[in-house]
């Protein structure tokens, strides 16, 4: 069961494909949904359920999608409410940001965050920061989605993991959903949010299918902003991760499981705010930390967990220094071995536990 | 009562001169309306400039109707915003204004043209230059001149500063260089998406109008036919650069291609205002966009830390200022038309300056935000948060 578990995970989803067909003769309690599904489910609901949501962005509507999350939902809302943009990104976001300010509710697809780049200064100056900037009066609605962080042989410029620089940005909030259940809770939330909400989402992770039960499937399941989730309790050493990160520190913990360490993981779910309550607690029952990212190591996700918790009082609780696992520093490359080698695996993980725990 | 009689002499003569003004007493100031509201015209047309027009078969009318209502209105308005850019212009000398104060007297006539052709449900949006237009739509002086000073009764509670101004339906204030066209556009979208028949006007300079955003606005403003009004307000200089070193075509109203375009004389309200009904006209029909170049010109330099005199001449502002000043050219056409007389655009001004100095009172004696506001609203409809202070043992709440 734990392979079987293991297999869906890691991104074959074969498996789903022959469950998704027996489901329309039974109707069992829960099913196997994949995260591209679930991303789509939280966006139609939405789209019914108010009607100043709208979706703009390149391929959204009649190509469904560039990853189809948006399959389908072009022919069911038509063209007021699924707009295809030309490749503009800094004017169209500025589009979806003007268009917040004045009562709307826009989920601004960027096929990549690595061309929301040409449009940061409509999400930085335009949209996180004007509530602050009027005292409150002009608040900004408005939801950035897409693929983040590394996929597979695209090579450097469409590679990069942004949730650093966002998360670095007063104003914003920016979530890092990992499986089915995170990503259609946390989108239905970040829509129904008020403030300016980036959202990543993860190409890899869009055909891996995970359970969900009946509550998770329903109209009103939402995932809250802002908390992180204990995955898998252990007791000899904290994991934490965000995105795709989260299954390789799983497979990581079952396979230490068997040399009898019991790794507690933690999915992050938001990176901005961040759950530090969720992560000391967690630091003070194992006395060791291990942090995983995809992205780049200086000035990353880990590094500002790391300084948080020695600020705070779970440092008094390390065992020894806190340590980070991130993607290599430098440029993504292309040939296999060498991408592969670039981004964190199972045996990574693996082995800087061992190096916190001195086993 | 010997006074009284030959005032009232005079005007049976029909020489409402300065002298017989001067002289004129309280009560007899009071006769001398009510006896003179008859006399001055109502209303009066106007002949005004014809616009250059680009994709457009016809242009604005030739002529404008003023009422005697508008015109006071106009000139009250346009003598505000003058005199509270000068009262800025002062404060910032006397370091209670600090940072960047970016000021628009001269320019008078297309803020207060724009929003003779519009309503108050239409939407507005500038960059910097923006008192003005915060005056216009719906701002007090009081509030912008405390928000300039940095107060707790600030139109921002002090927080956004000369640049961050917003009111309803009034989308700032904008800091970054031509970012907030595409926000325009967006407005407009929200406008054609909620099918209210409102628009968005959607100012930039001829600084600005070289940014590529600005050129992937329009793309979509047209494409989508979106309610909105581009308006270049052509100052000649983009900071300390005139137009001819900046742009390779300095026909702004050009410059949108497929939109069609206007050139406007932006010194005279009475143009801008028919253009701009004419571009709304436009695009409450449902006909896409239209793009406005005014023709104006800024007495300041760029900002208060610009004299302004490096890039032009002592000589070329002066001549403006006495041939195409707008307030001046209104009130000629007042006078000359016999719709109000000097007395009363007198007591504007006085009304005025007094209204000024009470703002510049308050906005120099109000107290600075207390603390406790440090980190209120960033976030909008949020329960209250902790916010890290300069260090780890400092947290200050966070109320939306």
């Amino acid at each position: 069961m734990a392979s079987m578990r293991c297999f869906l995970r890691s991104g074959k989803n074969a498996v789903s494909v022959v469950l998704r067909r027996e489901i329309h003769r039974t109707s069992p309690a829960s099913l196997q949904v994949t995260v591209r599904d679930a991303l789509n489910q939280a966006m139609d609901e939405e789209l019914e359920r108010d009607d100043k949501v709208y979706l703009l962005g390149e391929e959204v509507a009649q190509y469904d999608g560039a990853y189809k999350v948006s399959r389908g939902l072009w022919k069911k809302y038509g063209d007021k409410r699924i707009i295809d943009t030309p490749i503009t990104e800094m004017g169209f976001t500025g589009i979806a940001v003007g268009s917040a300010m004045a009562g709307l509710r826009p989920i601004c697809e960027f096929m990549t965050f690595n061309f929301s780049m040409q449009a940061i200064d409509q999400v930085i100056n335009s949209a996180a920061k004007t509530n602050y900037m009027s005292a409150g009066l002009q608040s900004v609605p408005i939801v950035f989605r897409g693929p983040n962080g590394s996929s597979a042989g695209v090579a450097a410029q469409h590679s990069q993991c942004f949730a650093a620089w966002y998360a670095h940005c007063p104003g914003l909030k920016v979530v890092s959903p990992w499986n089915a259940e995170d990503a259609k809770g946390l989108l239905k939330s970040a829509i129904r949010d008020d403030n300016p909400v980036v959202f990543l989402e993860n190409e890899l992770m869009y055909g891996v299918a995970f359970e969900m039960s009946e509550e998770q499937l329903s109209k009103d399941y939402l995932v809250p902003i802002g908390k992180a989730k204990v995955e898998r309790q252990g007791t000899h050493i904290s994991l934490v991760a965000h995105s795709r990160m989260v299954s390789h520190c799983l497979d990581a913990a079952a396979v230490l499981a068997k040399e009898g360490i019991e790794c507690e993981v933690i999915n992050l779910r938001t990176i901005r705010p961040l759950d530090i309550e969720t992560i000391e607690a967690s630091v003070m029952k194992t006395n060791h930390l291990v942090t995983v990212e995809g992205g780049w190591p200086q000035f990353g996700v880990g590094a500002e967990i790391c300084a948080s918790i020695m600020e705070g009082p779970a440092f008094n609780y390390l065992d020894a220094p806190a340590a980070r696992v991130t993607g290599v520093d430098i440029p993504m490359p292309y040939a296999k071995i060498l991408e592969d080698n670039s981004v964190p695996q199972i045996k990574d993980i693996i082995f800087t536990v061992k190096k916190t725990l001195n086993v | 009562m010997q006074k009284m009689l030959s005032i009232i002499g005079n005007v049976l003569r029909g020489t409402a001169s300065k002298n017989g003004a001067e002289v004129v007493s309280e009560g007899a100031r009071v006769v001398l309306s009510s006896r003179g509201y008859a006399d001055f015209t109502q209303q009066a047309t106007f002949d005004i400039k014809m616009c250059d027009l680009h994709k457009f078969e016809e242009g604005p009318p030739l002529q404008a109707v003023l009422t005697r209502e508008q015109g006071l209105q106009y000139y009250r308005t346009m003598q505000m915003m003058r005199r509270m850019e000068l009262k800025a212009d002062q404060l910032y000398k006397q370091k209670i204004i600090r940072g960047f104060c970016h000021l628009y007297d001269g320019q008078e006539a297309c803020a207060v043209g724009i929003e003779g052709g519009i309503t108050p449900s239409d939407h507005l949006i500038t960059a910097y230059r923006a008192h003005g237009y915060t005056l216009l739509r719906g701002g007090t002086v009081k509030e912008i001149l405390a928000e300039l000073t940095g107060r707790r009764g600030g139109i921002a509670k002090g927080k956004g500063g000369s640049m961050h101004m917003y009111t309803k339906h009034f989308y700032g204030g904008n800091g970054i260089v031509g970012a907030q066209v595409p926000l325009g556009a967006g407005v407009a979208l929200a406008c054609k998406y909620m099918e209210n028949n409102e628009l968005c006007v959607c100012l930039y300079g001829d600084g600005a109008a070289n940014q590529g955003q600005i050129f992937e606005t329009y793309n979509m403003a047209a494409l989508w036919k979106l309610p909105c009004i581009f308006i270049c307000e052509n100052n000649r200089y983009g900071m300390g650069t005139p137009v001819e070193r900046s742009a390779a075509s300095t026909e702004y109203y050009k410059r949108g291609d497929y939109i069609p375009g206007l050139r406007v004389d932006g010194m005279d309200v009475l143009c801008v205002r028919e253009a701009t009904k004419f571009a709304a006209d436009h695009c409450r029909a449902g006909k896409g966009p239209v793009l406005m170049e005014l023709q104006t010109y800024r007495y300041h330099g760029h900002s208060m830390s610009d004299p302004g005199v490096s890039y032009r001449t002592r000589e070329e502002i002066q001549e403006v200022r006495s041939k195409s000043d707008p307030i001046s050219m209104l009130k000629d056409r007042i006078l000359q038309n016999n719709m109000a007389s000097v007395e009363e655009l007198k007591e504007i001004d006085i009304a005025v300056r007094k209204e000024i100095e009470d703002a510049a009172q308050y906005a120099t004696t109000d107290p600075e935000p207390p603390l406790e506001e440090l980190c209120n609203h960033i976030f909008h409809n949020e329960a209250p948060l902790d916010v890290r202070g300069t260090n780890p043992w400092t947290k200050f709440k966070s109320h939306s």
